[in-house]
């Protein structure tokens, strides 16, 4: 499975269990309109640490918290192996 | 005081009820005849008003040891297994100790302590001692880091609660206990056996768990006490079959609907029952109708035993709490109308209270207060859950969040792991706050138990 599809199904997944009624997810979508609020990113980036085994957002001191669903794919996407 | 008022642990003890022993997995020692016997080689009139460091490799030992101190000794401080021989000379220095009962006496030459005496196994025939004094019994807090606390009992105090009980019905019970004896849920079990005229099954640290089952089935052990943490895991283990004690006892511990019911329909011909105790609040009550936490009207005076809840935390007064805490700057034990502040949060909800945690275990979720404990009691109510643990992970999103390792019951079939993950998660979502959810449930095969029976929160 793809980092991508990793992210995309962690996102349904989360959104299903807090009852968010989700957007259509593209990559232009600002992370804002998704509906989900810091507890359930918190719940989503700890789930892909799980997964992908790496967390963007605390490895590098100065990552700007992405501003788009393409912008949080890509900080997965981008992480060097 | 008069001699004549003051009972030792000899002077529950008499040659008249037969058959009565203390055993291990090695030894089994007659109680009948021990008032004439020694372990400490007849040295015990050397120890005569000392102030003594019982430093055992063995429970068996220092049980016998016990025996004969108490009432002889001006005091008797209470090693357990796992205590950091690193805070030996500051136990020794708070506690006064003058002499040491060992059975390493190599160990102690040019400790500094004056006098050692050696331990031994078999018992050696004496002539009978008499009680001198009340002697004080120091106990150890089982606190996580640091020197540990010297709390300071009698042994009226020690066995307040057994004596208001009154003598059991029908045969004598044998006892055992998963606990250590030197610590306070575990010598809680070996007074009754003594003031009860029956047995007592010691438990062994280094013996597989089947292995201790079928021998305190083959000593016909009644009466059977351990942490929730310890009767989880023998439920896991499968060991329960065949084994049909007549009292099971929770203590140490809270002890949730889940691990109560979990016991009942492993055990049920037996009366399970959950107790209220710790080493500085002493025994304060037992439960017995079979659900988690006491009835509201508990608090209040019941039985000598007071108790309030201030700030969340349950309050005790009585005569069984500890009398202080021993050494130099040592704090004060109790507030000043004697209520010892247990640190355990209860709340009320209708006519009975429920432990939700400790005050110092508090976990801090996104600036919120979470109790770990609510979290497992929720997830424990899962089916197909034994055991779990919550604890925070750090999140760079909200600072922190909970997670959860869970132990599913034996047996079950890995493939509905996903599925009891999402009911355990609508579960902890019907019942808790959303920041209270975990956001991670790992299964794991495992979780630590520490050497006082307590599940592991070191890293919490």
């Amino acid at each position: 499975m793809s980092v991508r599809s990793k992210v995309i199904e962690a996102i349904r997944q989360i959104a299903k269990e807090q009852k968010v009624a989700l957007p259509e997810l593209s990559d232009d979508l600002s992370l804002h309109e998704t509906g989900f609020d810091s507890l359930a990113f918190a719940i989503l980036v700890a789930r892909l640490e799980d997964d992908t085994g790496v967390d963007p957002f605390t490895i590098s001191e100065d990552a700007a918290f992405p501003a788009t669903v393409g912008d949080f794919v890509r900080a997965y996407e981008n992480v060097p192996a | 005081m008069s001699p004549r008022e003051i009972f030792a642990l000899r002077d529950h003890l008499g040659a008249e009820l037969k058959g009565r022993t203390i055993s291990d997995a090695q030894d089994v020692v007659s109680l009948t005849d021990i008032l004439s016997q020694t372990v400490l080689g007849g040295r015990l009139h050397e120890l005569s008003g000392r102030a003594v460091l019982l430093k055992l490799s063995d429970q068996l030992r220092s049980g016998l040891a016990m025996i004969e101190l108490d009432g002889i000794a001006r005091r008797m401080l209470l090693c357990p297994p796992d205590l950091n021989p690193a805070h030996l000379d500051a136990l020794i220095a708070d506690a006064g100790i003058d002499a040491v009962v060992t059975d390493e006496p190599d160990r102690w030459a040019g400790s500094g302590v004056s006098l050692v005496v050696t331990a031994q196994l078999p018992p050696k025939a004496t002539a009978p001692a008499r009680t001198e004094r009340a002697t004080e019994w120091l106990m150890l807090t089982s606190g996580t880091s640091g020197v540990p606390k010297i709390v300071g009992h009698t042994l009226e105090a020690l066995t307040g609660a057994i004596v208001a009980e009154g003598p059991a019905r029908g045969p004598a019970p044998v006892w055992a206990t998963f606990y250590d004896i030197r610590r306070y849920g575990g010598l809680q079990i070996f007074l009754r056996a003594i003031l009860s005229g029956g047995s007592m099954v010691l438990s062994d640290p280094h013996e597989a768990l089947g292995d201790h089952v079928a021998r305190l089935k083959a000593r016909g052990v009644s009466h059977v006490s351990g942490t929730p943490s310890h009767w989880r895991k023998l439920l896991m283990s499968g060991s329960a079959a065949q084994f049909a004690p007549a009292y099971v006892r929770l203590s140490g511990e809270i002890a949730d609907q889940a691990v109560l019911d979990g016991l009942k329909a492993a055990f049920p011909k037996s009366s399970v029952g959950h107790a209220y105790a710790s080493t500085e609040a002493g025994v304060g009550f037992a439960v017995n109708d079979g659900l988690e936490g006491f009835p509201a009207d508990y608090l209040g005076n019941r039985n000598g035993v007071e108790m309030k809840v201030v700030d969340g935390s349950l309050r005790i007064r009585s005569t069984r709490t500890a009398h202080a805490y021993v050494g130099r700057g040592a704090a004060a034990l109790t507030d000043h109308d004697g209520f010892v502040d247990s640190g355990d949060i209860v709340e009320r909800r209708g006519d009975r209270y429920y432990f939700v945690g400790r005050r110092g275990g508090i976990i801090n979720i996104g600036g919120l207060k979470v109790h770990p404990e609510e979290i497992e009691a929720v997830i424990n109510r899962h089916p197909d859950v034994r055991m779990s643990r919550a604890k925070s992970r750090k999140s760079p999103i909200t600072g922190g969040i909970v997670v959860a390792d869970v132990i599913l019951t034996e047996g079950t079939d890995p493939a509905r792991a996903k599925d009891i993950r999402d009911q355990i998660l609508d579960r902890c979502r019907a019942q808790l706050a959303s920041h209270k959810v975990p956001a991670v449930i790992r299964f794991v095969e495992a979780l630590d138990v520490t050497p006082a029976g307590k599940l592991a929160r070191t890293d919490a």
